[in-house]
């Protein structure tokens, strides 16, 4: 779901950099009054497992690639806003130094993964776990739910902002500037892929390591 | 044994086990994640590579362009592996420090 430099026009480039600034302002502010000093560790802990866990790239055999991202779990733990740094500091990372994501579709990037996934996939536990014990099953089960549906709108938003651009860059003659799939081919492949395989791996990592957590420090759940 | 503590440890099991997400694509003939092909793929593709897209995406040179030292393209799978774990090392200790340095500024009181 990086979305490489080139595949996006100029427009929707800077519409998200333009989107992501005050939600970025808005994170640190949220974060300054509501992360404690002890929960500085699991916020780097956060954002490394984020970037490492999007390392393991899961085949569809003969097709694709795709991988989950790990940020459901970082929102369950410290809140979508602390998770939205989080994961904004994995994506900049990947880009700069891997040139994995675009240097151009940073703001594109960080909206469908450090924005939505967490925010969609925290409100969503939130619902699903209401009431329930901190070491319950229905928190797992919430966990992995949040997972799916997190990276699956995510995924369903990257697809489509792929699919917008041969409608708004095209040559006189047709061809695309940038992406050229429009939303009858991007947004099915990008929902489609997740749905099947990618959602899956998300919800798993996610519902296994809160039930790991419930093990070790149920505390850590306390929303 | 403290929980981080603990999630390290797994941590550094996840780094050394990272190459199977490069080893696994390969076993299964699985290529690129989907819109993330470069100018070459595109070309076979759709036929040709858009002009915005031939333009933009040399744009940045990145030092470890996908998670490989740079003219490691053509080795094979060990040494790839191996560039892989480096990169996630290497990931890892930046995306760490850079997060903690971030929380630690936030969560700084009397300011």
């Amino acid at each position: 779901m990086h979305i490489p430099d080139g595949y996006l026009g100029p427009a929707t480039c800077g519409l998200f950099y333009a989107v992501m600034l005050p939600l970025w302002a808005v994170a640190s502010k949220i974060v300054k009054k509501t992360l404690k000093a002890k929960q500085v560790p699991m916020l780097a802990i956060g954002a490394a497992f984020s970037f490492v866990i999007m390392m393991f790239n899961v085949p569809i055999i003969g097709g694709s690639t795709g991988h989950a991202v790990g940020g459901v779990l970082v929102a369950i733990l410290l809140g979508p806003w602390a998770a939205c740094i989080a994961i904004t500091v994995a994506l900049v990372i990947q880009a700069l130094l891997f040139g994995d994501g675009g240097i151009t579709a940073i703001g594109a990037n960080c909206f469908n993964m450090a924005f939505v996934l967490p925010f969609v996939g925290y409100y969503l536990y939130r619902v699903l776990s209401y009431n329930a014990p901190l070491d319950s099953n229905r928190r797992v089960f919430a966990a992995g739910v949040a997972g799916y549906i997190g990276i699956n709108v995510a995924a369903l938003f990257a697809g489509v902002e792929f699919g917008l651009q041969p409608l708004l860059h095209h040559t006189a003659f047709g061809q695309a500037l940038y992406c050229p799939y429009g939303l009858n081919v991007a947004v099915p492949a990008m929902a489609g892929e997740h749905l099947l395989i990618f959602g899956w791996v998300e919800a798993i990592v996610t519902a296994l390591v809160i039930k790991f957590l419930q093990k070790q420090d149920v505390n850590l759940l306390i929303d | 044994m403290k929980i981080t503590t603990k999630l390290w440890i797994g941590m550094a099991v996840l780094i050394v086990l990272s190459p199977l997400g490069l080893i696994l694509p390969d076993r299964f003939k699985a290529g690129s994640a989907w819109g993330e092909w470069g100018a070459d793929e595109m070309q076979k593709l759709v036929g040709y590579v858009p002009n915005g897209l031939a333009k933009l995406s040399t744009l940045w040179n990145a030092p470890m362009p996908d998670y490989a030292f740079k003219g490691w393209e053509e080795k094979g799978l060990p040494h790839l592996s191996f560039a892989y774990i480096i990169s996630a090392v290497l990931g890892i200790a930046i995306i760490s420090v850079a997060a903690w340095f971030i929380g630690k500024v936030l969560t700084k009181k009397g300011d």
